[in-house]
């Protein structure tokens, strides 16, 4: 099932693009039973790009994206993270899981939760000093959310949860952030603020990969697309990968027609020339 | 009541009672929020086996054979636990249930088929401790705090049990911060370098700790109490964690003094002539404190 690109003489070599990515993925397994979520994927992730993840429902996008950080174990293969092995470059990686992974009763406020994400450079025992809040604070006016810092994190709806976890991504001052579906069940003024965010991030030079549902917003959203159904199916930017074919290919007869002919608009080959940017 | 009767009398037990309960209510409170709160309850039954076991191969009643013989025992269950979840596919509640149920009973099973009788070693005292017996006769009043000779006689299960939180309050000072994002979320936790999996059952080994260092002089009821009340009724009073542990702390010490007091005058005011047991007066006293924390508490839903 796996796209085989024609490589012309002065393409970098697989070696050459794997050192530059900030997240390449090389023959990757995750089996959680018997059957394997994510099987023999390949994935390179450009610098400075914004890449969704699509695939129908249970195709491993999470699971994928998980073992890149590497909270699931794989069966096999390699994760190198700018040239280095994952673990080596942890400070440089930034996480937004999905939201409904977490207890939002536990007892603690936003501004706590955005500290979360300085434990890396604070330490076990490091003091939280005045310059580590104002740099939460910071973090939390670029998603909306100062006047809420001092809320308990159980009192947020659902689209203000996900901005304080966006938050939390923010303080770990990455270069590289991997979001979990960030706009699942996220009211559409959410959904607008977050996307400006990832979209400031990709403008100073950081590499954001999301996990994506929404099919109609991919065009408008993202650089790169990654299409996944166990197996990779398609990688490249939405421009020559987001297309019908490929689309069919990774989510099979799921995919209903319905559907299809909502997409028709953004989607190429399709000859209605909205696809044209 | 003075110094010279309530010194020998009541002081080290109510001082055991208190570090007793502070040392189970600390790590209850992650217990709780990571919805093991069983696990304290585990841990406390199991203790029983290990002891049995332990008094068959010794022939003694003696601290250190009886607190290995109880570790033993904790990790066997854990292990246990563990295995029964994953290869039985049983949630953990259930998993718990079936061991320390099974475990408690083969314990019980053990003490009545061994020649007891002998040494103090029976079901009860498995239940309740005997926190009242833990007299301190070489003290005349205050001043024996400072009198060598008299702090040689001071009941052994004092600095065992001082000794016993001062490890348990370390180990949650020093591992703050991996405890409290691993407690919220997990997968973030990992992508820190954070190894949640061996973190969780250090957490687990030092709320054995607390329960076997505890188990002698209290009995496992009020182990098993200040495990989860505390710690719920502190759950009820705040939306920090930061300050859910420091009334989980008020909490276990408002329990162990008010309950040793109730259970020792109590009676008498009521009338009746003998003192009830301190273990369960403790215990009712910490349910007594989640009911009205569950009436009035600030930070209930």
């Amino acid at each position: 099932m796996t796209i085989t690109l024609a490589r012309d003489k002065d393409a970098p070599t697989d070696a050459e693009r794997r050192l530059a990515s900030p997240l390449a993925i090389r023959g990757l397994t995750v089996s959680y039973g018997q059957k394997p979520a994510v099987f023999s994927v390949d994935m390179t992730v450009r610098a400075g790009h914004m890449t969704a993840i699509i695939g129908p429902n249970g195709a491993g996008k999470s699971t994928l994206l998980k073992a890149a950080l590497g909270i699931l174990k794989p069966l096999a293969g390699t994760v190198t993270v700018l040239g280095q092995p994952m673990a080596w470059q942890r400070d440089h990686i930034a996480y937004v899981p999905q939201r409904a992974s977490v207890d939002w009763d536990f007892p603690t406020r936003v501004i706590d939760v955005v500290l979360m994400g300085m434990y890396g450079q604070l330490g076990l025992l490091g003091r939280v000093r005045a310059k580590h809040r104002a740099q939460a604070m910071d973090c939390l006016e670029r998603v909306g959310m100062t006047d809420f810092a001092t809320r308990q994190i159980g009192q947020l709806s659902g689209g203000q949860q996900q901005r304080v976890f966006l938050a939390r991504a923010l303080a770990q001052g990455a270069d590289l952030y991997l979001l979990d579906e960030p706009f699942a069940g996220v009211d559409a003024a959410t959904e607008q603020a977050i996307i400006n965010v990832l979209k400031g991030l990709r403008d100073a030079g950081k590499t954001v990969v999301a996990v994506h549902h929404d099919l109609s917003t991919v065009r408008d959203y993202f650089d790169d697309v990654f299409l996944i159904n166990t197996q990779a199916v398609a990688e490249g930017p939405v421009a020559t990968t987001f297309t019908q074919t490929n689309l069919q290919t990774a989510y099979g007869g799921r995919l209903a027609g319905a559907q299809m002919d909502a997409l028709a608009d953004t989607l190429i080959g399709t000859g209605t020339g909205a696809a044209a940017r | 009541m003075t110094g010279s009767e309530f010194v020998p009398l009541s002081l080290v037990p109510m001082l055991i009672g208190i570090c007793v309960a502070v040392a189970c209510a600390l790590p209850g409170n992650f217990l709780l929020l990571r919805r093991q709160a069983l696990i304290g309850d585990a841990i406390s039954h199991v203790v029983l086996p290990g002891i049995v076991v332990a008094f068959l191969v010794t022939g003694l009643v003696a601290s250190v054979p009886m607190l290995l013989g109880a570790a033993g025992a904790a990790l066997v269950a854990v292990a246990a636990i563990e295995a029964i979840r994953r290869l039985g596919k049983i949630e953990p509640g259930a998993a718990m249930g079936v061991v320390f149920t099974t475990m408690f009973a083969g314990g019980v099973l053990l003490l009545e088929m061994s020649d007891t009788s002998s040494v103090h070693l029976d079901v009860e005292h498995a239940l309740y401790g005997n926190l009242e017996s833990l007299i301190w006769l070489d003290a005349t009043g205050w001043s024996s705090l400072w009198d060598p000779q008299a702090l040689a006689y001071l009941p052994v299960e004092l600095p065992r049990m001082v000794g016993a939180l001062v490890v348990v309050a370390l180990f949650i000072a020093v591992f703050w911060r991996p405890l409290k994002i691993s407690t919220f979320d997990e997968g973030f936790a990992r992508t820190m370098g954070l190894r949640t999996g061996p973190l969780g059952l250090a957490l687990v080994v030092v709320a054995a700790v607390a329960a076997v260092a505890a188990f002698d002089a209290v009995g496992s009821i009020i182990v098993i109490a200040m495990f989860i009340c505390p710690p719920a009724a502190a759950r009820l009073m705040t939306n920090r964690l930061e300050t859910q542990i420091a009334w989980s702390v008020l909490f276990a010490t408002l329990a162990a003094v008010i309950g040793y007091v109730l259970a020792g005058y109590g009676p008498l005011w009521l009338g009746a002539q003998d003192s009830v047991s301190a273990a369960g007066m403790i215990a009712t006293v910490s349910g007594v404190l989640v009911a009205g924390a569950a009436l009035v508490g600030p930070a209930r839903k």
